[in-house]
């Protein structure tokens, strides 16, 4: 149907010039970039780099203030995102927009532009996923899939459209390293039909395995064009950031053996319905001086383990949850807090601060029960602008005091000043749940090294994580926690990437080897 | 082309200034609508906005309306921070009159200078009273509290009806459906010999100044503030939203049987049919204008209480029907709601092509 285009006529995609402002902030300045067809090409960035930018640009999101755009050498006016879906672009964006509570057909019919019918649209999805050798079922709810496979409905989605263009925002964000493998095999497959690939993501070995050219963005601006294969991910990195990568310094030596800090024994939890997942019988310890990691892909119970161990949902006993021997199971957030168990949880906005609020003001919201911040139910203005001036000034926090807004913050400033809160107030045991989400890797460095230097001085913490690399990267130890099961402890070193991953997928790896009966 | 373009953050200009464009809008709109149905436009709006601040002999009268739109948009506005969103003040505004009187009615043979103070925390208890069944199915059953609270309003206005024509009737009132006259011991004094003016009035600013303070500077107040712009971060932090919801519901319901109170015993002197004039209601509108903090609220109040003393200057001189007042007031809810999008968007003028 849709003939290969030849590859010597000239480019899928060129932006030449495209400049983009909002108030205050450059997004993009004098952009020019070109996709080849059947190239998968990346585009590099941290955030607020402009990628997102850039993308909702060519995706008709948002039109650019100068520049030109041309798709198969035509300039062309993208206004809207279904002119882009007209010309033969998709994209798949990092969030899934799918309803939980209908089947994988319905949810790709309510993203089609025109009307099909039932089965003539069941016929064409099953095409495309022989074509592929995509495996899903188009007649089951999305809530009993994977996160995998929800975001293969997503690309499914794209590829009805047999687009010529499909831009892909940060895939793997939420994949096990099996699922990424699998995607990246879809990808290929989907570029040697013609089709270019736009694939944004900060990981660089991703990059690095997948894509044949890569266009850096920093501040707004290109400053490199390479191929990734031929480049070290360090100098990317370097690239990326425009400063050289410091490396985290851990204190030489056993950093195990220190006294028992966190004990969690036989915690359960129900999930909140319809969707949360239940905690099962959720058991570990932490030391003193030691980082625990907890592994898994999204929505496999980590928030609930969150909400649990601060307080903010109670457990059924109160010996579930011990510090340093006292029990804290039946125990209210502030209670918890006072005792010296410190979460930050995922969400920045709105749950770990209030955007809505100055620094100072965010700064009160959980340091109030270790420090002396209120006087007889008064609050000591004074003080807790002190406090949170010591936070910017020790994190780094890039800002204009403690009266800016927190919503004024980029996420990786914001992230510094939530940790920074938390880390302040030294607390015995400080939970953290991804830490470094969306935050740019020069703070990302800076929260990894506050973490290990927090277990330093003796406090445990346990890293709940979806990035396997920073949790290899921090933890002493490592559980992988699945549809609300915690598996055992492992020692990270030595510890293989495969073992993880198979755990992640599902299958818990309790006994030392296979049952062996066959 | 004229486009709405979200700022980074919201104006603090625009805040302030949003209120003034309302009121302005309202007197331009005002002029216009009033002129088209034949009347005269202009003189309408200047009987309504400016007589009753020119001409000193209305001010007793604007403070003596404004003191109970005080009261209760001070304990609205406590709630609506915390997104708890109480509608049915006059309902507690009623009921806090209904219980004082009760006492009143009890006592009115008895001396001494404890009654009025018993009236008056009968009202506070009455009001909050009225507010425990809207806080309780909010928070056993999620059940919205702007239903709820709306709907006993009415059930209060015929409390107050029976009560009035039934069993507190006035036995000496000629069948009058009115109660009995309070008797001095159970009256608000004026603040001075043979003013207008009765105690609630300073009364009412000095709650202001208070109300100012706890929100400003108590972690009361800012619990309340967090659980109402954030509440997953407020059970965060450590408050627990249940117990501000009840605080606040129980302290708007207690603020609005005060200023109930008051008025059966200052302007009223008795309980009668005609007690309920609306100022729950227009507290709401006082509240916004006020954009909820306690000083504006003061301001919020005069303005409105402007319009009250305006509207029946305007029946007079104008021969503007009693409702006017009413369509005033509701214009500036409504402009103000409409100016409050440039807080958050700035208007820009977008060239075509």
């Amino acid at each position: 149907m849709s003939q290969p285009p030849d590859a010597t006529v000239g480019m899928r995609l060129s932006l030449s010039h495209v400049s983009k402002s909002f108030p205050g902030v450059r997004a993009n300045d004098d952009v020019s970039l070109a996709v080849r067809p059947g190239e998968i090409h990346a585009l590099l960035g941290e955030n607020g780099a402009g990628k997102s930018t850039l993308v909702k640009i060519i995706y008709g999101v948002q039109q650019a203030d100068s520049g030109e755009i041309r798709f198969d050498g035509r300039p062309v006016e993208i206004a809207s995102p279904k002119a882009a879906r007209r010309l033969g672009i998709g994209m798949v964006f990092q969030h899934f927009s799918l309803f939980d509570g209908m089947t994988v057909l319905e949810n790709i019919a309510l993203g089609l532009d025109e009307t099909v019918p039932r089965d003539v649209l069941e016929a064409r999805i099953r095409a495309v996923l022989d074509s592929y050798s995509l495996p899903l079922d188009p007649n089951r709810a999305v809530h009993t899939l994977s996160v995998g496979e929800r975001q293969r409905i997503e690309i499914v989605r794209c590829l009805l459209q047999d687009p010529k263009l499909l831009i892909m925002d940060e895939p793997t964000s939420v994949l096990t390293p099996q699922e990424v493998e699998r995607l990246f095999e879809t990808l290929r497959r989907i570029a040697t039909q013609g089709c270019s690939i736009l694939y944004i993501s900060h990981k660089l070995d991703e990059i690095r395995a997948l894509c044949e050219s890569a266009t850096i963005l920093r501040g707004g601006k290109v400053v490199a064009t390479c191929d990734p294969r031929a480049e070290t991910t360090r100098r990317m990195a370097e690239l990326m950031i425009g400063a050289e990568l410091k490396s985290i310094e851990r204190p030489a030596g056993e950093r195990r053996g220190g006294a028992l800090r966190l004990a969690v024994d036989g915690l359960d939890m129900p999930g909140e319905p319809p969707f949360g997942t239940s905690l099962k019988n959720v058991s570990f310890s932490v030391h003193a001086g030691e980082i625990l990691g907890i592994a898994g892909v999204a929505g496999n119970g980590q928030a609930e383990l969150l909400l649990a161990l601060s307080g903010e949902h109670r457990a059924a006993s109160d010996d579930a949850i011990r510090l340093d021997g006292r029990p804290l199971g039946l125990a209210d957030a502030g209670t918890r807090r006072a005792a010296g168990l410190a979460c930050v949880p995922e969400e920045r906005n709105g749950h770990a601060a209030v955007p809505g609020f100055t620094l100072a003001e965010n700064a009160l919201l959980t340091a109030r029960h270790r420090l002396p911040l209120t006087r007889s139910g008064l609050v000591r203005g004074g003080a807790v602008a002190r406090f949170a001036r010591e936070v910017i000034a020790r994190f780094d926090v890039r800002t204009t005091g403690p009266e800016a807004l927190a919503g004024s913050l980029s996420g990786g400033n914001l992230q510094k000043f939530i940790m920074g809160r938390e880390i302040g107030q030294t607390p015995e045991v400080l939970v953290v749940a991804q830490p470094t989400w969306g935050v740019d890797a020069g703070a990302a460095a800076a929260i990894r090294q506050a973490l290990v230097d927090l277990a330093a001085r003796g406090s445990a913490i346990v890293v709940i994580s979806q990035d396997l690399d920073e949790l290899l990267e921090l933890a002493d130890r490592l559980c992988v926690i699945n549809e609300g099961r915690l598996s055992p402890a492992r020692p990270v070193a030595g510890l293989a990437l495969e073992e993880i991953g198979l755990l992640m997928g599902g299958i818990h790896g309790e006994s030392p080897a296979e049952p062996a009966h066959a | 082309m004229l486009e709405l373009r979200p700022r980074r953050a919201p104006s603090r200009i625009m805040t302030y200034l949003s209120p003034l464009i309302a009121i302005a809008a309202t007197m331009a709109t005002g002029t216009l609508v009033f002129g088209a149905l034949g009347y005269d436009g202009l003189r309408a709006v200047e009987a309504i906005f400016l007589t009753p601040l020119l001409e000193p002999q209305r001010w007793p009268d604007l403070g003596v309306k404004a003191a109970p739109l005080i009261v209760i948009a001070l304990g609205l506005a406590i709630g609506f921070r915390a997104n708890v969103w109480n509608i049915g003040a006059e309902g507690q505004y009623v009921m806090g009159a209904i219980a004082g009187t009760g006492i009143a009615l009890l006592t009115h043979d008895l001396t001494g200078w404890w009654i009025l103070p018993c009236m008056l925390l009968a009202g506070i208890v009455g009001g909050a009273a009225w507010a425990v069944l809207p806080a309780l199915l909010k928070v056993r059953l999620q059940v919205s509290e702007i239903l709820t609270s709306l709907m006993l309003t009415y059930v209060a206005v015929q409390v107050l009806y029976y009560l009035v024509r039934g069993p507190w009737k006035d036995p000496d009132g000629f069948n009058f459906p009115q109660t009995r006259m309070f008797s001095a011991d159970q009256t608000l004094p004026a603040i001075a010999e043979g003013s207008l003016v009765h105690l609630g009035v300073p009364a009412a600013l000095l709650l202001a100044l208070c109300a100012w303070f706890l929100l400003s500077r108590s972690v009361a107040g800012y619990a309340v503030e967090v659980v109402g712009r954030a509440p997953a971060a407020a059970r965060h932090g450590g408050f627990d939203a249940g117990r501000i919801t009840w605080a606040t519901m129980l302290a708007s319901g207690g603020l609005a049987g005060l200023a109930g109170i008051v008025e059966a015993t200052g302007p009223f002197g008795q309980l009668t049919p005609q007690f309920p004039v609306g100022y729950g209601f227009t507290a709401i509108i006082v509240a916004f204008m006020g954009r909820l903090s306690p000083p504006g609220i003061v301001f919020g109040a005069l303005v409105l209480a402007v319009t009250y003393v305006g509207g029946e200057i305007a029946q007079s001189t104008v021969r503007l029907p009693a409702a006017a007042a009413g369509m005033f007031q509701a214009m500036l809810l409504f402009f103000l709601l409409a100016t409050d999008v440039l807080v958050r968007y700035r208007p820009v003028l977008r060239r075509r092509g």
